[in-house]
């Protein structure tokens, strides 16, 4: 018998981390204010007085420097896991991640590899300051190398932050902030559950459905989810719902596999339109499922504007109105 | 309350070995013999290196590299100091410590030949790949310290840069977490005068780069980076006190980057010949050669023979890179390195990028005629030459 708590995200990340540093003493916790504070969202929470300072280390306030020493310390040997605070902070380390993450691997062909995961929080609705509201995942989607992972909610939050450690790639770990404290999923804290390790690179098909397909990821997924319920009890609709929890690189086999059988496609994401993933998905489909498209392929995304402050947020990210209308057209084309 | 002075700093500069191979016996490390040789072998074998090296480029043999002529006594004398588990940092001007920490020729010309194949030999070794992006190694060697530091080993990291790479923000931000942190490290810096065509007076108002260290609570000295014997001092002086458990220290070696900065570079445009010359006249090979003279450790003898020996070994090293470049090696090798497994997506642009090369040799350099005696060159006559 597995014992489940109803967690939030926040409570599911901490609890990965948990496990994860129990299993492996490897596993260091660095950056700012995520010791004795336990991370401004709260996500490092107790892990100091459990595991210790050598473990869990407030670092000087320094993007670069915090991915650069995560770097070295991966080539030494140790399984670091860093917090950017926000993403929109990430950027300083940018040129970390770029020229030396993601590089590695293919510079030693495979002698030393950088297995760091980089945790940081992102995108609107939480009413924040400038640079604190950001979906800036196609960033570090156009590096190779690098593997992104985004969860939608504190199950599969808590399976991935697990298998990012594990991996043997750097994993950039971008978690919705919206949806931190936003809803409670029973989470399983038996260590044997299968359930508890969900594998990068694959997408989950989160409701099985003949009508149309609509891909989403992250925070969106709840958007999405509320949308389509109303559509279904109103309009009957039979959705094919497929979370991409892994953003690079993609599980492209599960969303031909679903748009071959739907041929209708709505792609939602809160990230720029121009450049974003659903671009890439729509590449994908013509490359492989150009004959089973029955409409033109919607993307409802976020404006190619800076995201404004928090009195417009609103405006900025996708709602329900916006994905309805863009399931109607993928239906009656 | 008054106004106060609440410290007062000093720099240390260090100088053992002057230019006319003479010595401050008060302060000479007790070295072997053997480690003398040794040391002065390592130090022309770089020279020779980098010289052939040169001019396997005008050639077209071999890329775009830096040479680090003029150095050699800065980049041998730190890395002798070095033991098996300390960690060695390079950027990309540092042929000289690296041969000291086990690179071979064949590697060395490999990587020139655009092969990170050859990359694939620090494979359980503690030294890391050459560093392009400037400082950007600072930040890195950071971690690898930590490293050592967490395990409580006896070892050291040791991360090499230059003068311009005291400018950059990952140089500041590493050297501030080794002394927040007091990680066992070494920042060894070779302030050779020039960032390609900015001077070391357009780089910093800073008197010296060894002052640096004092803003982040580690020590720094600055030594004559053409004598061995000062950089040996204060290496393993630096590395002793990393060992400790007493943090990080910066050296400034200060030296000259005799030759171009990379083999794309003309320094005429930006520097003048007297300076040059000033500066040739404090070369590190000249002194060190002159005491060991004096010291009867060395003759020309000797040193023909060892020109001989150096001159067979960079041959041979050279001719092992162009057998494996002429060997057919695995065009598509590098789809294989960019995650741990292929992905699906990716594994269809290979397959693509596979049928795009099919039955071409694009394997940039590589020559049916420089094909040596084994290794597949017989598959490479069949094979037409790269188009650019």
């Amino acid at each position: 018998m597995s014992r489940t708590e109803r967690l939030t995200m926040v409570e599911a990340i901490n609890l990965g981390l948990r496990e994860e540093m129990k299993r492996d003493p490897n596993v260091i916790i660095l950056g700012e204010d995520v010791g004795v504070d336990g991370g401004v969202f709260r996500v490092t929470k107790g892990l100091l007085s459990e595991f210790g300072a050598e473990r869990v280390v407030d670092t000087p306030l320094a993007e670069s420097g915090i991915v650069g020493a995560s770097i070295g310390l991966a080539i030494y040997g140790k399984r670091p896991v860093c917090e950017i605070q926000f993403s929109g902070f990430m950027y300083q380390a940018y040129h970390q991640l770029q020229s030396h993450a993601a590089r590695m691997r293919l510079r030693t062909w495979g002698a030393q590899t950088v297995p760091l995961v980089l945790r940081s929080p992102y995108g609107a609705g939480i009413r924040a300051l400038e640079h604190h509201s950001e979906s800036t995942e196609m960033i570090y989607t156009h590096i190779p190398g690098l593997v992104v992972v985004i969860p939608s909610g504190p199950r599969k939050a808590r399976s991935l932050i697990k298998a990012s450690i594990r991996s043997n790639d750097p994993v950039i770990f971008l978690e919705p902030s919206s949806i931190y404290r936003a809803f409670r999923e029973d989470i399983s804290v038996d260590e044997e559950d299968i359930d508890s390790i969900w594998p990068l690179g694959r997408a989950e098909v989160v409701r099985a459905g003949s009508q149309f397909t609509i891909i989403t990821y992250g925070a969106m997924l709840s958007l999405v989810k509320k949308t389509i319920e109303k559509g279904m009890a109103q309009k009957g609709w039979d959705p094919e719902i497929i979370d991409l929890l892994t953003i690079s690189p993609m599980d492209t086999e599960t969303i031909i596999q679903s748009v071959k059988k739907t041929g209708r496609v709505v792609i939602v994401h809160e990230a720029h339109r121009t450049g974003g993933i659903a671009a890439e998905i729509s590449a994908r489909i013509q490359e492989f499922a150009f004959l089973s498209l029955q409409a033109p392929i919607e993307r409802v995304t976020g404006w190619d504007t800076p995201v404004p402050y928090f009195s417009r947020e609103n405006v900025y990210l996708p709602d329900s109105n916006h994905i309805e209308r863009a399931i109607e057209n993928v239906l009656h084309f | 309350m008054p106004r106060a002075k609440i410290s007062l700093y000093d720099v240390e500069s260090l100088s053992i070995l002057a230019p006319d191979g003479t010595v401050d016996k008060n302060l000479l490390l007790k070295l072997s013999r053997e480690i003398l040789i040794q040391a002065f072998e390592y130090m022309l074998l770089s020279r020779r290196l980098d010289e052939q090296a040169l001019r396997y480029q005008r050639q077209g043999r071999i890329g775009t590299f830096a040479p680090a002529l003029g150095q050699e006594a800065a980049q041998v004398g730190s890395a002798l100091c070095l033991k098996g588990e300390d960690w060695f940092i390079p950027s990309f001007r540092e042929a000289g410590a690296a041969l000291v920490r086990g690179l071979s020729i064949k590697n060395y010309f490999l990587y020139l030949m655009g092969f990170e194949d050859s990359n694939y030999s620090l494979k359980g070794t503690h030294n890391t790949a050459i560093a392009i992006p400037v400082g950007s190694q600072c930040a890195y060697a950071a971690g690898v310290a930590w490293g050592i530091k967490l395990d409580k080993k006896k070892g050291a990291a040791i991360v090499y840069f230059g003068d311009g790479a005291t400018s950059e923000g990952d140089f500041h931000e590493g050297l501030n977490f080794c002394g927040a942190l007091k990680l066992p490290c070494v920042f060894f810096c070779q302030n050779n005068q020039w960032a390609i065509s900015t001077s070391r007076k357009q780089q910093t108002a800073s008197q010296t780069l060894a002052q640096k260290a004092l803003a982040y609570g580690v020590v720094g000295i600055q030594v004559d980076g053409n004598d061995f014997f000062a950089v040996t001092q204060a290496t393993q002086e630096a590395l002793e006190r990393a060992r400790r458990g007493e943090g990080a220290t910066l050296i400034e070696a200060v030296t000259y980057r005799q030759s171009v900065h990379t083999t794309a570079d003309d320094p005429t445009v930006y520097r003048s010949k007297e300076e040059e010359e000033e500066w040739k006249k404090k070369d590190p090979l000249l002194r060190f050669r002159t005491y060991l003279q004096k010291e009867g450790i060395w003759d020309t003898k000797k040193e023909e023979a060892l020109e001989e020996k150096i001159k067979e070994k960079i041959k041979k090293g050279y001719e092992e890179a162009e057998l494996f470049r002429n060997s057919n090696p695995d065009p598509l090798a590098f789809f294989n390195y960019v995650y741990e497994a292929i992905p699906p997506y990716l594994q269809w642009q290979k397959d693509l990028a596979a049928k795009n090369i099919e039955g071409r040799n694009v394997i940039k350099g590589a020559s049916e005629k420089k094909g040596g005696s084994g290794g597949g060159a017989a598959a490479v006559g069949e094979l037409e030459e790269a188009e650019d």
